[in-house]
């Protein structure tokens, strides 16, 4: 299939589970599900039968919130039945609101934002120690990057030339209280990553061939991480949610369901 | 006097262990001076993870380092450690179940004199509040050694606590009583029993010495398993003597005193005295004079017991 018609069918799901849940982070979900989904079908070495292989690549979701894409892809790839998914947020159940490790293919519990590039460093640097062929990728929200740890991170990466390591920025320009450069400023993110001694693309990050080709271009790096910053559009693909800060984490009325899908169906066949 | 503090000792078990053990990690926040693993990280370089003084992200790496197969040991001071990166510690050791040991070293009131910034006195409180984390302050040097090499037998998170100083030994070498998880019993006493951890043990001791020159009989319980908290022995202590009295080198919030005095009142009967810091910026000095101003010695256990008897 291709993975334009996936990431329609994906972002299907996420506004589904988001609906019959009755809670969710919509917006994020949707910015960030080309850069899933290219990860996932095209670019990463994880597979069910690789759960607990030590060479699979590794995938750490900081922007946590972003759960109901990474829960529609795993399910989607067999890592646990998609009816599980109906348990979603309910009483009980493992598949909540935050990545976590009980989640078969959730590497790293996350969920408060400013630990995963860490984490990802951590596990670049056990791959090197045990010259181990996988690479790691940790994905990170662009609100995000006001938390000081992050910097720790980057700090650590440049340090230690982790070219076995990707980071994504998902540059969507909104988060929960308004326009990221109204709340903290995060201009000029390429400078600052090149600052720390990264290898930094800039990419139209709902463009999935402009991700592959950046993976591509990151993996033939040597001696230096690479940070693709994903200038993504918040709500992505559902034209009523594109850019509207509301969507951070709105659930859509039973109205508004009806139409994201339609549009979603519609967007999909054109790719047929 | 023993010549040997328990974080070298930390480091000539994990220098050891190493050896025959690729997978055993060391992480520093530009501590390895302090933490005496610059030993270790002068002979296995390719095991150690410098991260400069940067805790959250020491945390953070060291998970992602054990998620990967790794045995990582943070060695940090306790002060930064057990505050600054709480959050790492709970999501990214905790909650996600990584085989991390957060190494706080120079912990409660070691750094005496350079002040509240440095002390940490409140590190039981933040690291046994957090679910799936242990917390372990060994006494000496020899229960260190115990201690260090049963944690490297298992995967799960723990915070260990030890101090700046070689302290005097509560054991001798060829008799350190020890079983992972259980409070070590120095003194068989009846009458009351002292409860103590880290550099508290030794004064519990000798006050107990004193205490039977005067005929009252002392048990005193080595708790350096302060979470999970060896509840049988408090419940037999409860039980099997007429008071109990703990003694910390923490602040009197959420420490071994608290903990201590929770068991005990479910069971009901038994007075519970708890000897603690005082919850304010303790008076600085050497770690000593600290203790001696708050009657965390020797003198001061025996003169509380003498007016609880």
């Amino acid at each position: 299939m291709d993975l334009k018609q996936k990431a329609c069918d994906i972002r299907k799901n996420i506004i589904t589970l988001i609906h019959m849940a009755g809670t969710g982070h919509i917006g994020g979900d949707l910015s960030v599900t080309d850069i899933l989904v290219m990860l996932y079908y095209k670019q990463m070495n994880v597979s069910p039968d690789l759960l607990r292989d030590a060479n699979r690549d590794r995938f750490v979701m900081s922007k946590g919130h972003s759960v109901e894409a990474l829960y529609s892809i795993l399910a989607d790839r067999g890592f646990f039945p998609k009816s599980d998914l109906d348990t979603y947020s309910t009483y009980g159940s493992k598949y909540i609101g935050h990545p976590n490790n009980k989640v078969n293919g959730v590497e790293m519990n996350t969920g408060s934002l400013g630990h995963g590039l860490s984490v990802a460093v951590g596990m670049a640097l056990a791959g090197k120690m045990d010259h181990r062929p996988y690479r790691v990728y940790a994905v990170m929200g662009d609100g995000e990057m006001a938390e000081g740890s992050v910097w720790e991170g980057i700090m650590a990466g440049g340090h230690y030339k982790l070219d076995n390591l990707t980071a994504f920025v998902d540059r969507n320009r909104l988060q929960i209280s308004g326009k990221t450069e109204e709340v903290m400023s995060q201009e000029r993110q390429e400078e600052r990553w090149a600052a720390f001694g990264w290898n930094v693309l800039s990419v139209n990050g709902n463009d999935m061939d402009a991700l592959d080709e950046a993976v591509e271009k990151a993996k033939a790096v040597k001696g230096q991480p690479t940070v693709i910053i994903a200038n993504t559009t918040k709500g992505c693909g559902v034209s009523f949610m594109e850019n509207q800060v509301g969507w951070h984490h709105r659930v859509p009325t039973d109205e508004e369901y009806q139409k994201a899908i339609e549009e979603l169906d519609f967007r999909r066949a054109q790719y047929e | 006097m023993s010549k040997i503090a328990n974080k070298q000792e930390i480091c000539n078990v994990l220098l050891e262990q190493a050896a025959n053990d690729k997978d055993i990690v060391v992480l520093c926040s530009d501590s390895r001076g302090s933490a005496s693993m610059a030993p270790f990280a002068k002979e296995r370089p390719e095991q150690f993870v410098e991260v400069g003084i940067a805790e959250q992200n020491l945390v953070s790496i060291s998970a992602g380092l054990a998620s990967c197969g790794k045995k990582a040991f943070a060695v940090s001071p306790a002060c930064f450690l057990s505050t600054r990166s709480m959050e790492q510690a709970k999501v990214d050791v905790a909650y996600s179940r990584t085989n991390v040991t957060l190494v706080g070293i120079s912990g409660g009131v070691s750094y005496g004199a350079l002040g509240m910034t440095h002390h940490s006195a409140n590190d039981i409180a933040t690291m046994a509040s957090i679910p799936n984390m242990r917390v372990y302050i060994p006494s000496d040097h020899f229960q260190t050694r115990k201690l260090i090499e049963a944690l490297l037998k298992d995967e799960e998170p723990s915070y260990v606590r030890v101090g700046r100083n070689a302290v005097a030994d509560v054991y001798e070498d060829g008799n350190v009583p020890f079983v992972m998880n259980q409070a070590t019993l120095v003194e068989a006493g009846s009458d009351v029993t002292l409860i103590a951890c880290g550099e508290m043990v030794k004064p519990a001791k000798d006050a107990a010495m004193q205490l039977k020159e005067k005929g009252i009989s002392a048990r005193v319980l080595d708790m350096y398993c302060v979470k999970p908290i060896d509840a049988d022995a408090v419940f037999k202590a409860v039980t099997e003597t007429k008071v109990i009295v703990t003694v910390e080198e923490h602040t009197k919030y959420g420490g071994l005193g608290s903990m201590v005095s929770q068991i005990a009142a479910e069971q009901g009967s038994c007075r519970v005295v708890n000897l603690s810091l005082p919850d304010e910026p303790v008076v600085t000095g050497k770690s000593q004079e600290v203790f001696d101003h708050y009657g965390l010695n020797a003198d001061g256990i025996a003169k509380r017991v003498m007016e609880l008897i």
